[in-house]
């Protein structure tokens, strides 16, 4: 019997993209740019989230125009965003037929309270967590892949790097956690009790774990991987920087060879400004993106 | 198994699957990063992953020529879906650095893109217990299109080879590192120790 849309064949997916970078494009000729520099996706936005930061106001799934030609210049998969609990851009973005769908909070949120039943899709979602209780949730609701949050569009990478040491750290403590006391393990997370059970016994996320947001140069993309991430997205890092495709080829082998020092110093060599910044205090808490969603 | 290490291909991609897999078989497995890393191995595994973006990180430090030159000398490999494409020695469209090593011309990407993926059960001629069918997971999975005489095809779905062997090469469009069946790769391992054998 033929399936399609099995969550082997979700989860299968970013499986194949381990080791990668996911980089952030907003037309055809960035996503070209991306693709030569070794892309394993692109994300179809029509502003990066350090834009979407500046613009302010709604900021929604992009036009499908973009979205198809940014589909029509790259034979890597091509993922699209939609706003937390908005389902219909969700059947949209299946409808156009993009290869991952990220439920995200870089959009402004279209529900306060549900996440989309991720499970009602063919197409594979990935979504963002702080902690290891999101990451389950959002798997409990059928996400394929997980992103640790960070905070888009502002080139720190600081809240990259506590996300995912928050989840591993959780998930070490799980490991030791005595079986009985798993139940209210689950309960203090919120975190649907079978997953909690998985991780306590495997040690690991029943799915690919990506760093995302403020990721900006080859060793930061190292970094994230020497604390365990599977790969990175890149948004604003590599298009608001000086010169994109030296940076988007430099981060890609950095991701490749995060563990040998001696490559991370070649590739960090003279890619020319990156993009200048910003300090998460003073953002001011009302204006992080990392607490959307629940 | 006996003691050889078996290379898994660790530039991008679904590694942990096939050292997982290799474990599972019984035999030693080993990521491999740097052209120096194949040395010992006595076969090696180019796993799933992106095909453009391994090609790309392939050319780095002489691996394309370190691996074309350990090939050409009998090194058995199993290329998976982007392993595959780089076996070839032709894709139908675009141009990306390819190992070249197999007489066949395969297409990317050719069943469509990610919502046309998908699993099912095929007849693999070869591995044992043939009569039973294989699970094949084929994600967003290139088919062979057209192929020389030495290439002997192991598969078909609906029509088109998306298992193949030439020689000591073996490759395959879907992904039996997704699944529990470990009669492809116990074929592989099989093929490593013949070649063990000749030698």
């Amino acid at each position: 019997m033929e399936e399609k849309g099995t969550l082997r064949i979700k989860t299968g997916l970013a499986e194949m993209l381990k080791g990668g970078v996911i980089m952030d494009v907003t037309n055809a000729e960035q996503a070209r740019i991306a693709e030569k520099a070794g892309a394993v996706a692109v994300m179809a936005l029509e502003r990066v989230p350090a834009d979407i930061r500046a613009a302010g106001g709604v900021a929604r799934m992009a036009d499908p125009t973009v979205i198809e030609e940014i589909m029509a210049a790259v034979s890597i998969p091509v993922m699209a965003k939609a706003r937390i609990g908005h389902f219909v851009e969700a059947q949209i973005l299946e409808a156009l037929g993009v290869d991952y769908i990220d439920e995200s909070e870089v959009l402004t949120p279209a529900d306060e309270s549900f996440h989309i039943d991720k499970w009602r899709f063919t197409v594979p979602f990935v979504c963002g967590a702080i902690n290891l209780g999101e990451a389950l949730r959002r798997i409990g609701e059928g996400a394929a892949m997980i992103r640790t949050k960070g905070e888009a569009g502002t080139g720190n990478v600081v809240e990259a790097v506590r996300h995912m040491r928050t989840i591993n750290e959780e998930i070490r403590r799980l490991t030791v956690t005595p079986r009985e006391e798993l139940m209210t393990a689950a309960k203090q997370m919120g975190a649907p009790y079978d997953l909690v059970v998985w991780v306590a016994e495997n040690g690991r996320l029943p799915v690919v774990n990506f760093s995302a947001g403020g990721i900006a140069t080859p060793a930061d993309a190292a970094m994230m991987m020497q604390l365990g991430a599977d790969g990175v997205f890149v948004g604003s890092g590599i298009f608001k920087s000086a010169d994109p495709a030296a940076r988007a080829r430099a981060i890609v082998e950095a991701t490749t060879h995060y563990d040998d020092p001696q490559i991370l110093a070649e590739v960090s060599r003279g890619l020319g400004e990156p993009m200048r910044g910003q300090e998460i205090s003073q953002i001011g808490r009302e204006n992080l993106i990392q607490f959307r969603g629940w | 198994m006996s003691g050889g290490v078996i290379g898994v291909l660790a530039l991008q991609g679904a590694v942990r699957e096939h050292l997982r897999m290799l474990d599972a078989c019984g035999a030693r497995g080993r990521a491999v990063k740097r052209p120096s890393e194949l040395l010992d191995c006595e076969g090696l595994i180019i796993p799933g992953g992106e095909s453009t973006a391994i090609g790309l990180l392939i050319m780095r430090g002489g691996f394309l020529e370190a691996l074309r030159e350990t090939a050409v000398k009998g090194l058995p490999i199993f290329g998976t879906c982007a392993g595959l494409i780089m076996l070839a020695r032709r894709v139908t469209e675009g141009s990306q650095p390819l190992l070249g090593l197999m007489d066949m011309t395969v297409r990317r990407n050719a069943y469509g893109r990610q919502v046309d993926s998908f699993e099912a059960d095929l007849r693999v001629r070869g591995i044992e217990d043939e009569e039973r069918p294989f699970r094949a997971v084929f994600i967003r999975a290139p088919w062979i299109e057209e192929m020389g005489e030495g290439v002997e095809p192991l598969c078909f779905h609906q029509g088109r080879a998306v298992l193949a062997r030439q020689g000591h090469l073996l490759a395959g469009a879907f992904h039996p590192e997704l699944t529990d069946d470990r009669r492809i790769h116990r074929y592989f391992l099989r093929m490593v120790e013949e070649r063990k054998n000749e030698a």
